[in-house]
């Protein structure tokens, strides 16, 4: 096995010893951007819904404030949005480089992107089981955790794996400029360096990741749609 | 059990202001299934909207068991809410739910224990007939049994009053049969005052004990179901009663001059209008006898309303012009419309 490496794969060979750490970066990236990304992407798509015009709890200030904020969020290229950031990271997380360094551009650059998609799956549930439940007496937040929510479950699944395909190739331009991971690693020897076999083996170790995503996430959509 | 006072609602919109429903009063009694008739646009679903205040009217009062609910806060109005139960045209239950989960939805922070819930969810299947079908999902149920899961889901939480938006306007006609003998077994099993509003008059004449019709926005003409047929004031309501009668046709045929109002010589055609008072008389008979008139049925429709045959018939006579004018006459005396369509 490792002969063959050796021979087919000569520079992945010597940077084999890397390999797990940048996996193991990456996955981090993913995880934990992802998870926090997940709760404030929901708060504020939930938020948009219920606030916009004919929403249960309408509020013209608060919808039209996110409203903007999220279009100007999403106007920004990430590249562009982590050197901005960079002030924010030093202040909250101590480090603009690195993994550390990464997180919150990673963040603002997923929940606005998130939280439109929550907001468009959000809106495909029917008023008229809105109306029904305020019809049975349902409370605000009940109707936000127990319809919207609750009904949107395969919308939310399908949304949570777009956005999460979607920041792995955030994690890869955060590579790109000092986060590490395996984007980092394309960049750096399969590009810097013409090592065109670590391209191709960091590649096909995200589209692994991917795959796997794509996998789980498909198969909650098919548990929860009836 | 319900007073609506002066309700009106105006909907602001980009085209101007529209007012749906216009300064409307209607009271209903306890155990009563009123029905609210009128052609879409008519203002009805936003009426019923307003009772339990989905929609908010612009000014009036609404008053449902005593309370006046445009004096409540939230949290009072969802509990006044728990006790008017709202079925819909769509049926709108939860496609992520089962039919047994569908109709606990309502029943989570009724301090019910879950032996006391599951034991409820039981007795509402028995009721709307869907025993087996309680760990289906709604996908898995056609449009009746839908209707039937959101009946059991409405009345959870035994509520006094059950609101129908056009809830079988979706349905075929056998469905919607079923689903109006449920309505009406709920309402004399239990008591439920219910509010059905429709575009069909078939419903109100087969399950309401009154009617309103109501056209933009107004309540133009509102009584008993029997009288509201019998002594039909507007015209909306003319026009909605024929649409459940075959009587109207004539005029069509007349116009056509179909063989089968061709008179001859001596003959008279006429339509003959008859309620309750003088339905159980042998009236026809009686002109023959004492009048020597003959009376040739050419098509009718007689309906049981509540108990009370009424019904129109449009018949040939055929005897001396003495004679016919003596029937007329005494037809008359027995309070029965006679409209003389052709001679």
């Amino acid at each position: 096995m490792m002969t063959w490496i050796e021979q087919n794969l000569p520079h992945i060979y010597i940077i084999l010893p890397e390999l797990p750490e940048s996996i193991l970066q990456t996955l981090q990236m993913i995880f934990i951007p992802g998870v926090i990304s997940f709760v404030f992407g929901i708060f504020f798509g939930v938020i948009l819904i219920v606030t916009r015009k004919g929403g249960i709890l309408q509020n013209k200030l608060v919808f039209s404030i996110l409203d903007k904020v999220i279009n100007l969020l999403r106007a920004v290229p990430f590249v562009i949005l982590m050197s901005l950031l960079d002030p924010v990271s030093r202040a909250v997380m101590g480090t603009t480089i690195g993994v550390d360094g990464a997180y919150i551009a990673l963040i603002i650059g997923t929940v606005p992107f998130f939280a439109r998609q929550i907001e468009s799956v959000l809106a495909e549930v029917n008023f008229g089981l809105i109306e029904a439940s305020q019809s049975m007496g349902a409370s605000p937040r009940e109707i936000i955790f127990r319809v919207y929510l609750h009904e949107s479950i395969p919308g939310i699944t399908r949304a949570t794996t777009i956005t999460i395909i979607s920041l792995i190739g955030l994690t890869a331009i955060a590579g790109a400029i000092g986060a590490g991971g395996l984007g980092d690693m394309a960049i750096r020897y399969g590009y810097n360096r013409h090592q065109i076999d670590v391209t191709y083996v960091t590649v096909f170790l995200i589209l692994i990741i991917i795959s796997i995503i794509q996998g789980i996430g498909d198969y909650i959509i098919k548990k929860t749609t009836h | 059990m319900i007073n609506l006072e002066h309700v009106s609602k105006t909907f602001d919109t980009a085209s101007g202001n529209v007012h749906a429903v216009k300064d409307v009063s209607l009271h209903i009694e306890p155990g009563e299934i009123f029905g609210i008739i009128g052609f879409s646009g008519a203002g009805k679903s936003t009426l019923v909207r307003c009772i339990n205040l989905l929609e908010r009217p612009t000014s009036g009062r609404v008053i449902v068991d005593g309370q006046d609910l445009l004096e409540l806060n939230e949290k009072e109005l969802r509990a006044v809410r728990k006790k008017i139960g709202m079925i819909f045209q769509h049926f709108n239950l939860m496609q992520s739910r089962t039919v047994a989960q569908n109709i606990a939805f309502p029943l989570k922070g009724s301090g019910l224990s879950k032996a006391e819930i599951a034991q409820k969810i039981d007795s509402l299947l028995e009721l709307v007939d869907l025993k087996d079908k309680a760990n289906a999902y709604p996908s898995q149920l056609s449009g009746g049994q839908k209707q039937r899961v959101a009946i059991a889901r409405a009345m959870a939480n035994d509520p006094k009053v059950l609101l129908c938006d056009e809830a079988t306007s979706a349905l075929d006609p056998q469905t919607t049969q079923s689903i109006l003998k449920l309505l009406k077994e709920v309402n004399e099993r239990m008591g439920i005052t219910i509010v059905l509003i429709t575009h069909e008059m078939a419903v109100i004449k087969d399950v309401c004990h009154k009617v309103a019709v109501m056209e933009n926005g107004c309540v133009v003409e509102t009584g008993e179901i029997v009288e509201v047929f019998t002594h039909t004031k507007h015209q909306v309501t003319k026009n909605f009663i024929e649409t459940t009668s075959s009587v109207s046709r004539i005029h069509e045929l007349m116009a056509q001059d179909s063989p089968i109002c061709r008179l001859k010589a001596g003959e008279v055609l006429v339509q003959l209008k008859y309620d309750a008072n003088n339905a159980s008389e042998a009236l026809i008979s009686k002109i023959s006898r004492d009048y020597q008139v003959d009376t040739n049925i050419i098509f009718g429709n007689i309906e049981v309303i509540r108990h009370t045959p009424i019904g129109d018939l449009i018949v040939i006579f055929s005897g001396s012009k003495e004679g016919i004018d003596q029937a007329v006459e005494c037809l008359k005396t027995n309070h029965v419309s006679v409209e003389v369509l052709k001679q």
